[in-house]
This record gives structure tokens, C-alpha cells and sequence, in this order.
């Protein structure tokens, strides 16, 4: 658990980058510190490791106040990731990653092996291990870069803006490995970004700061896009945060069975959109029926969003919004079709969701005041 | 032609004296050179006198510099350790803004990287900052070396042997053959010193490779 406890800091200009912050990172979840530029969330960071001294006020990990350790082994037991990896260009992959270890003073044969390791870990090639880190795309140099930080398996990760150097694409699926992996790791993490759709997908709890170095909100993101506490937070969090916390909500959502067609067969008897699957039954894609006749090739689907069975009602209200059909395409966990469902049953299922939760709001309340005085800000939905 | 095949063995001889005392005060220079400019690095308020003062010191004529040398040293006149320490002065003079730039060119991500890793401060110059400064600080000291092996020359002037008694004997014997020799034995030789930096260059950065 890092806790921060008051902390400033004002350098000697007199610009102050951190405003009394007072925040705690529970063990084992990730904090996103999030805010506009000069909101003071990479100082604070970087108050962790002692790498910029609080001008007052204090941080603790796990009770111990870092401003008594020696700030060199205190660093080699926080992993720290940069954006673009900070990777070191004179040392080859696995020397980059063995860092930290050779630095506690493991053997040079235990630490490279480590490395290689953490690099299956991180979804690489063992064969990069020698390679230099020029060589390397930079989703990949990001990769190295948490492999780095995990080398000597810390217990508190710090994360400044990990992602934000390479295509969207890429850091979208470097954003999923990374919720994977902390899934099996556990680590205390601190995570800085810019970007509130990161700060969203990936905090167990969001901590939003204002420039001048104030904390505005900290919460679970559900409760941030469900209620930002004032204008700034709502404004920061975005115009479809509506929408985007229906990626919080799970329901089980009954499908439809849907007619399919094998690709390279011919469709028989449709008169509008049919659903294309791969001999597996994974749903390749929409074709329509009336206007092409014959084998059906992939070269003529139209696909949508696919949603997963029991996800999110963003994932299945996006799936049915973006299939050409208007009927969203549901799959199992190995991928295939589980059936389809329309917008229009997706938002019945939130009806039902929003009213489940209000009657249980409502319970929990009557159980705990028996004298019946509720609060009416408290049962609000 | 013929006069330097006459006298190949005195060449060979006089140019390895050159090349120690070229060569001496360039790796000496070089170690002087790396804790002063950290230190102008890390202490910015330092470094324009650091870098402006030691580079005065290349301004001071090389004939005063080594005759200077004796009296403050306690050294004979004819000690050639007059001569190597004087050009050591003037290595530190050049590399010491080379160091400098070196280190200022480690992009400030990797060295942020290197301190939140833990490296301490001498770790991160030895391991980090150092290695990565290769590039710059070589370009430096082919600049030194080539300076070095010209300056040395003036040495005959004070008696201390080397490839320029070939110019001075050359010219006062009105010998244009030696002449000759003598100028182009220097350049061979800046041209050999500079070759070995960048081999060295090399050596220390098969990063730069790919």
C-alpha cells in the first residue's frame, strides 16, 4: 500500500506541482493518477522513489516512511516504467532486463535467465534477448520496458505514461496484456496518464488531479463516469461518459439464435442479412443475401463489433450499433457464434439492471436504519 | 625518397617517441578530463567556468607552456615529462567541454530510467552515462589526438626528440628532402591517431551497428 499523506511540493520558483495531496494506493490494484498537463501526477510519481523530494508532508509503502530509506535500494525495489521504455540503447535486451537483479547482486547466469523468462512473460521472442533495443518496434521496446520493471519481481510498480508512445492500435492490445498480467501478478501499482480512457480501462480506482497539483476525485471508474464529483471531473471524463459506463455493467442478455451459412457455401433462401461463419462457427462477418448469390466468399462481408458472452452492455449495445443487420453478434469463449442481440433488448436489459440496483440500494438502506430515516442522495440510483 | 629510406631506423625511432608523447597526454588528458566535466555536469553552475577555464588554457602558446614546465615542476630542461604534461594540458583543455556535451547528449529518459532503477550517481556515469557519451567524446578526441600529434613538434624547439627535429634539422641544413619526410611522417601519424579513435569508437558502441 503506498499512501500519500499530505504531501506538497513548491519549487524554488514558487510554482507548486503537488497541492496537499493525500491519497492511498491499496496493495495488489492499480491507481491511475489522471489529469491534464501540469496537474503535478508525474511529480507525485516521482515522489515515490525519492527521485523529487516532498517539500512537505509524507509518503509511506507499507507503513515505511520513504523518506528514511536510502533512496538507492528503495528504487531497486520499485519496478518503474517510462514512456517509450527509457530502455537502455548500449544494452542488449536481456542486459536491460537483468538490471535490477545485477544490480542486488545476482549471479550474471541467474538474472540473464530471469530475463529470458520475463520475456515470454511479456508475450516476446526469446530470440530478441540479445538484440539491441534499436531493433526493436516500439511496442515492443514498451514490452522490455515492463519486463524491466518486474525483473526482481517488486512489490510496487510505479507507471509513468507506459503506453502513450506507440499507435493506438498497439497500445490497446499492450493495455490488455497488461490487465491480464497484473490479474496473475498482484501488484501495488501507480499508474500515470493523460488519457481518461486508459485511466478508466485499466484503475481499479482513478485518482483525477487538477493543474496546480489538486486531487479532485478519487474513485472506482464506474462511480467516476456515474458521478464526477463537479464540472472539472465531468468535463475531464468526457461528453459519452453515459455511455462508456455501460462498459461497467455485466448482464447475461438473452440471444437469438441467427441463420448462418458457412463461407463457400451457397446462401439458400434469405432475403436480407445473413451471418457468415468459419466451419468452427466463429462468425466471420454480414453478407447480403438478396444481392449475392452463390458460394459465399469472405472478400464480401461486412463485419461489426464482436460482444462476449455475459460481458458488457457497452460491448453488446456496440455490437448491435455497428452490425449491418442491427443485430449484434454474441460469441462464446472459444470464439464462436453464441447468437445474436438487437439495441433495443440490450437497453430493456439496462432498464432491468438500473431497477435491480435501486431496489437492492433501497434495501441495504431500510436494513441498515430501522427507524426508516433514509437519506435521499444515498437511494438515489 | 631516398634520404627517408637512408634514415628509416632515426624515423622509426623519432616517430615512436612522437606517438608516446602525443599519445600519453591524449589517454591522461582523457582521464583528467571525465571527473571534471561530471563535475561540471552535475553542478551547473560550474560548468560554463569549468568549460570556459580549462579551454583558456588551450590559448597558452605551446613554446611558453613548455618552457614554463621545468620551473613549475622542478623537472631538468630536457625531460620530456615537460613535454607530456604540457600537452596533457592542453587534452584536458579540449576534452573537458567535450565530456561535458558527452553527457549532456544521454537522453534524459534513459538516465531518468537509470536513477529510478537505482543506479547510484557513479554506477549511472560508469554504466549509463558514459558509454552513451562514447559517440560525442570520441569526436573530441580525434580532434585532441590530431591536435597532439601537431603541437608535439614545436618540442624540438626545447631539445625533445620526436618527428619535428626532422623540420627543424631540415630546415636549418636546408635539407628539403627531410623537410618533406618530416611533414608527411606527421600526418601519417594524426592520420594513424585518428584511425585508432575511431577504431576504439567502434569497439565501445556495437549498438550503433544496427
Amino acid at each position: 500500500m503506498i499512501r500519500f499523506e499530505s504531501v506538497s511540493k513548491t519549487y524554488a520558483d514558487g510554482t507548486t506541482a503537488v497541492d496537499n495531496l493525500s491519497l492511498t494506493a491499496p496493495t495488489g490494484q492499480i491507481t491511475v493518477l489522471v489529469g491534464p498537463s501540469g496537474c503535478g501526477k508525474t511529480t507525485s510519481l516521482r515522489m515515490v522513489n525519492r527521485m523529487i523530494t516532498p517539500t512537505s508532508g509524507r509518503i509511506t509503502i507499507d507503513g515505511t516512511d520513504t523518506g528514511s530509506l536510502d533512496p538507492a535500494q528503495l528504487r531497486r525495489g520499485i519496478g518503474y516504467v517510462i514512456q517509450q521504455g527509457g530502455l537502455f540503447p548500449h544494452h542488449t535486451v536481456e542486459r536491460n532486463i537483468a538490471t535490477v537483479p545485477l544490480l542486488l547482486g545476482w549471479d550474471k547466469r541467474r538474472a540473464y535467465a530471469r530475463a529470458r523468462e520475463l520475456l515470454e512473460t511479456v508475450g516476446l521472442d526469446a530470440a530478441l534477448a540479445s538484440r539491441y533495443p534499436a531493433a526493436l518496434s516500439g511496442g515492443q521496446q514498451q514490452r522490455v520496458g515492463v519486463a524491466r520493471a518486474l525483473a526482481a519481481d517488486p512489490p510496487v510498480m510505479l507507471m509513468d505514461e507506459p503506453f502513450s508512445a506507440v499507435d493506438p492500435v498497439v497500445r490497446d492490445q499492450l493495455q490488455d496484456e497488461f490487465r491480464r498480467l497484473q490479474a496473475q501478478l498482484g501488484k501495488t501499482i501507480l499508474f500515470v496518464t493523460h488519457d481518461i480512457d486508459e485511466a478508466i480501462k485499466l484503475g481499479d480506482q482513478v485518482a483525477v488531479l487538477r493543474v496546480g497539483g489538486r486531487l479532485a476525485q478519487v474513485a472506482p471508474p464506474a462511480e467516476l463516469l456515474a458521478t464526477p464529483i463537479d464540472d472539472f471531473v465531468a468535463g475531464f471524463v468526457g461528453r459519452d461518459r453515459g455511455y462508456r459506463a455501460l462498459g461497467f455493467v455485466a448482464a447475461d442478455l438473452p440471444v437469438h439464435s441467427e441463420a448462418t451459412v458457412e463461407v463457400g457455401t451457397p446462401i439458400v433462401a434469405a432475403d436480407g442479412w445473413v451471418l457468415v461463419v468459419d466451419p468452427e462457427r466463429r462468425p466471420l462477418g454480414w453478407i447480403d443475401g438478396a444481392r449475392h448469390p452463390g458460394p459465399v466468399t469472405t472478400e464480401l462481408l461486412t463485419g461489426g463489433t464482436l460482444a462476449p458472452a455475459g460481458g458488457s452492455l457497452r460491448a453488446a449495445l456496440d455490437a448491435s450499433l455497428s452490425s449491418p443487420s442491427g443485430r449484434g453478434v454474441v460469441i462464446d469463449d472459444e470464439g464462436r457464434l453464441a447468437g445474436t442481440v438487437t439495441a433495443e433488448e440490450v437497453l430493456r436489459a439496462l432498464a432491468h439492471e438500473r431497477a435491480n440496483a435501486a431496489n437492492a440500494a433501497a434495501s441495504a438502506i431500510a436494513a441498515a436504519s430501522p427507524s426508516g430515516v433514509t437519506s435521499p442522495s444515498a437511494a438515489a440510483p | 625518397m631516398t634520404w627517408a629510406l637512408d634514415h628509416a631506423g632515426q624515423i622509426a625511432d623519432l616517430a615512436w617517441r612522437h606517438v608516446l608523447l602525443a599519445g600519453i597526454p591524449l589517454l591522461l588528458g582523457l582521464v583528467l578530463a571525465i571527473p571534471l566535466g561530471w563535475l561540471a555536469h552535475r553542478v551547473p553552475v560550474l560548468a560554463p567556468v569549468m568549460v570556459v577555464g580549462t579551454g583558456l588554457l588551450y590559448t597558452i602558446p605551446s613554446l611558453a607552456l613548455f618552457i614554463l614546465m621545468p620551473l613549475m615542476l622542478g623537472t631538468r630542461i630536457l625531460d620530456p615529462v615537460n613535454v607530456v604534461v604540457a600537452m596533457t594540458i592542453y587534452t584536458v583543455a579540449l576534452l573537458v567541454r567535450t565530456v561535458v556535451d558527452g553527457l549532456r547528449s544521454v537522453p534524459g529518459d534513459v538516465d531518468a530510467a537509470a536513477t529510478a532503477m537505482g543506479l547510484g550517481a557513479l554506477r549511472r556515469l560508469w554504466q549509463v552515462q558514459l558509454p552513451l557519451a562514447v559517440p560525442v567524446i570520441a569526436a573530441g578526441m580525434r580532434v585532441a589526438a590530431v591536435s597532439n600529434v601537431s603541437i608535439v613538434s614545436i618540442a624540438s624547439l626545447i631539445g625533445v626528440a620526436q618527428l619535428g627535429d626532422l623540420l627543424t634539422d631540415g630546415y636549418n641544413r636546408n635539407i628539403p628532402a627531410e623537410l618533406i619526410t618530416g611533414i608527411l611522417a606527421t600526418l601519417l601519424l594524426a592520420l594513424v591517431f585518428d584511425r585508432a579513435v575511431v577504431g576504439v569508437e567502434r569497439l565501445l558502441t556495437p549498438w550503433r551497428a544496427s
